[in-house]
């Protein structure tokens, strides 16, 4: 089966502004695929591409096998969208606004939509005008979830959530996965993107820094290792691909690049391990390191 | 309270004051209208000062200006449309001619300035953010009052020393500087208040713009008929006329209109300091915890957030041609008593009569209204674009089109049932005072939908702007029909060139009721509003959205 998201090469600029500048993005079917870039990265432009918003100068985007631009309202037929910022009718109630949405893209499940309220807590008799930003946001997601898309595609969704709810979202999302639906989720919770998704793009300033599963972009990072040893150990400093070596007397701590973990482990065998702690990295750890390396 | 307990001697002392902070939000404000309010400023005091300028050269003998002021005090349709002209000299005519334009523009800048910076800040959230700082209860208000009051000043200014410039009394311009300043405050006072009712900016804004319709209406039937004249004094842009600048002036009158503002003033500020913010006076009502069957698509949509504007403007529009249309018998009778009005009527007007001169003058006031209406409806596509709600839509299966399309359908319908009900209002009105109902009210409807496509073409501009010009659309929009407006009202007053009048849509309507009904213009001018509509749609469907 095709790819569900195919952007290659797609470039946008605002005036002098190069908004995206050769960016890739491929997204198979049924898989949840993280987005990840800093603030001003090209997300919110790529996804306005990818709904038929905005109009790419160059590259190509296809959604579901079919132009954006051109195709836009049986692409979008299929697809639900929640973007990062809600903005809604301020007379509306958020019921209103949720039949009204999920109606357009052939009505909402209602026993999926009670469902869905009562798992986000939501109170639909109150005008929108008087939700706060979090309450807005469960108004677009509930609309979205509920229409029962094959494409989700979700823009920041969880920036105005309290830790409850975004468990709440998390658990959704994965009944999505079960259901066999393909999630597009813009993001810079790394966490986040860390429970949920099976691949990952990394991007920054328009462009595709990396992408690949979450497994294969480890590589690019380090293990990061505490040790307690029995006796001080040897020759450590002189290793190749160990980082922020920290030694202090039978205390080890340090960043180890993962072609030098093997020989590392030796060394600290060597010298009586009491304890280990080893962690792979976060993607914290490789977000820092793809944007400090990249902007360097 | 919490500032004095928490804070150090510095947060008590300009913490705790409720009107801290007050200095900084204005000119914050300051910083964020310096062009709209220069703007403002310059175009108002240039409208006055250009006037004089001509004027001088169109009536330099006092037999000319005499002249001129009889022809107007004879004509009700101008007096209903411009007040009565005060005096026979150089002034009063001056005064006449773009006098209450320039009040009631002055007004509207007091009630725009005011509701942006108290009530729409409030509403997006941004007072919030000012608010959580050592920022006194009553500091947003007094800071968009002292702004506006000082833009209304200046503009004053400006036309009292053009005015004494132009070599007119010193006096009379000082007169008529004041009242133009004194006609801006009270409006921005009366925005005040409308702000501290509702929740919404929309609302307020209609509010204190409803009562300056109000103000101008009740004078428009008071000033040409003698027995009803007690109307005008109800009014207070009634007062501002009658402070009569170049003949007189009366000074008190200014005196009244400055002590109704501050007393507004206080009153706005007492209801500011006992709500919450972002409250209305009006608690919000719980809506409706799922959508009705009709609210489907952006048809049902448009409907759904029209229906309360639409339905406050049609009872306006009912109220005005009511009251309009009931005053137009009275001005049948002035005529029928002086031989001498009757003779300058014929002189002027031919065979259609006052009334139907009346009559055709009050149509073309309420289809600029209606156009306005129009143009405001078209304008909130531009708004939901800008605001991100145009996405939600438009990421669902909506084509662009089909989103635009239902506004521009409830823009369209609302002029046709805006301008259906201002001649069967009007028809009503005379009628029941003439006895014949049913013959007034049928050929006043038909007057009234001769309007239609030209209203329609102001609208139609709208969506074409909506379309090709996204950046400048909503300026350009209102600009068009202010400019529109003014020609289309006071352009042959004016003595403007022929071929400017007929720029306007509004020239080619036939002169109904009592002309004669020609269809060929209606065609064009209905013609020309769907190629404006099919050009703006077109080009919103291939550009990028903003």
């Amino acid at each position: 089966m095709s790819a569900v998201i195919e952007v290659s090469g797609l470039r946008k600029a605002f005036g002098r502004t190069q908004a995206l500048d050769g960016l890739e993005l491929h997204v198979a079917p049924g898989e949840v695929h993280g987005f990840l870039g800093p603030n001003g990265a090209g997300k919110t432009t790529t996804i306005r591409v990818l709904l038929g918003l905005i109009r790419a100068d160059g590259g190509t985007a296809r959604l579901l096998g079919a132009d954006p631009w051109h195709e836009a309202v049986s692409l979008h037929r299929r697809l639900a969208y929640v973007p990062g910022d809600v903005t809604l009718w301020p007379n509306l109630s958020g019921g209103e606004v949720i039949d009204l949405l999920a109606g357009l893209r052939g009505g909402a499940e209602e026993k999926r939509k009670a469902v869905l309220l009562e798992k986000f807590e939501l109170d639909p008799t109150k005008k929108s005008r008087a939700y706060s930003k979090g309450n807005r946001q469960k108004v677009a997601l509930i609309a979205a979830l509920s229409a029962g898309s094959e494409l989700l595609i979700l823009d920041e969704p969880t920036s105005g959530l309290d830790p409850l709810m975004e468990a709440a979202f998390r658990e959704c999302v994965e009944d999505e996965r079960r259901d066999g639906r393909t999630v597009l989720l813009s993001s810079h919770i790394l966490s986040e993107v860390e429970a949920l998704c099976d691949r990952v793009t990394i991007i920054r300033a328009g462009r595709t820094v990396d992408s690949g599963a979450l497994a294969d972009l480890r590589h690019l990072s380090r293990t990061s290792v505490r040790a307690e040893l029995a006796r001080p150990p040897a020759g450590l400093d002189q290793l190749p691909g160990l980082h922020d070596l920290d030694v202090e007397g039978t205390r080890v701590s340090c960043q180890a690049d993962n072609s030098a973990l093997d020989e590392l482990l030796k060394r600290l065998t060597e010298a009586g391990v009491r304890s280990l702690v080893s962690q792979p990295p976060t993607l914290e750890e490789l977000f820092l390191r793809h944007y400090t390396d990249a902007g360097s | 309270m919490s500032a004095v307990a928490l804070g150090g001697p510095r947060a008590t002392r300009a913490g705790s004051h409720p009107l801290a902070g007050t200095g900084a939000l204005a000119r914050l404000a300051l910083r964020r209208d310096r062009i709209f309010l220069a703007i403002w400023v310059y175009a108002l005091a240039g409208s006055m000062a250009s006037t004089t300028y001509s004027y001088r050269h169109l009536f330099n003998t006092p037999a000319e200006q005499a002249a001129q002021a009889h022809g107007i005090q004879t004509n009700p349709s101008f007096v209903v449309l411009s007040g009565p002209v005060f005096g026979h000299s150089l002034g009063a005519l001056i005064v006449w001619k773009v006098g209450l334009f320039v009040f009631v523009l002055t007004a509207l800048l007091g009630v725009f300035a005011v509701v942006r910076h108290t009530r729409a800040d409030e509403e997006a959230g941004r007072l919030e953010l000012v608010g959580s700082t050592a920022v006194g209860r009553y500091a947003a208000l007094a800071a968009a009052l002292a702004v506006t009051t000082g833009a209304c000043l200046l503009i004053g200014l400006l036309i009292a020393v053009v005015q004494i410039a132009f070599g007119l009394p010193a006096a009379g311009s000082l007169a008529l500087g004041a009242a133009t300043a004194l006609a801006g405050c009270l409006f921005a006072a009366v925005a005040g208040v409308c702000a501290q009712l509702t929740e919404s900016a929309r609302t307020a804004r209609g509010m204190a713009i409803s009562v300056l319709g109000a103000a101008y209406l009740l004078r428009a039937v008071g000033d040409p008929a003698a027995r009803l004249s007690w109307l005008s004094w109800v009014s207070p842009l009634g007062w501002i006329e009658r402070v009569q600048p170049y003949a007189g002036p009366h000074w008190w009158l200014l005196l009244v209109s400055a002590a109704v503002t501050v007393v507004l003033a206080a009153a706005a500020a007492l209801l500011a300091g006992g709500r919450d913010l972002g409250a209305g006076l009006v608690p919000a009502r719980p809506g409706r915890a799922r959508a009705a069957g009709w609210l489907r698509g952006p048809l049902g949509l448009a409907w759904r957030l029209q229906r309360g504007g639409l339905a406050g403007w049609v009872l306006g529009v009912a109220a005005s041609a009511v009251v309009l249309g009931a005053a137009a018998k009275g001005i049948g009778a002035t005529l029928n008593s002086s031989p001498q009005v009757r003779a300058d009527i014929v002189r002027m007007g031919g065979q259609a009569g006052l009334v139907d001169a009346y009559l055709a003058i009050e149509f073309a006031l309420l289809s600029v209204m209606a156009a306005a209406f129009g143009v405001a409806t078209v304008l909130r596509l531009h708004a939901d674009e800008a605001e991100g709600r145009a996405e939600a839509m438009l990421a669902g299966p909506v084509g662009r089109i089909r989103w635009a399309a239902a506004e521009v359908v409830w823009a369209m319908g609302g002029i046709a049932l805006l301008m259906a009900v201002a001649g069967v209002c009007s028809g009503l009105g005379y009628g029941s005072r003439t006895g014949a109902i049913g013959t007034e009210v049928g050929r006043q409807f038909g007057a009234a939908l001769a309007q239609v496509p030209a209203a329609w073409v102001l609208a139609g501009l709208a969506v074409a702007l909506v379309g090709l010009a996204p950046r400048v659309t909503v300026a350009a929009a209102w600009t068009v029909l202010a400019v529109v407006a003014l020609v289309d009202l006071l352009g042959r007053s004016l003595g403007l060139s022929q071929w400017l009048l007929d720029l306007t849509p509004f020239a080619h309507v036939p002169a109904l009721p009592g002309g004669a009904f020609s269809a060929t213009p209606l065609i064009w001018l209905t013609v020309v509003a769907a190629g404006l509509t099919a050009a703006g749609l077109a080009a919103f469907r291939r550009r990028d959205l903003t």
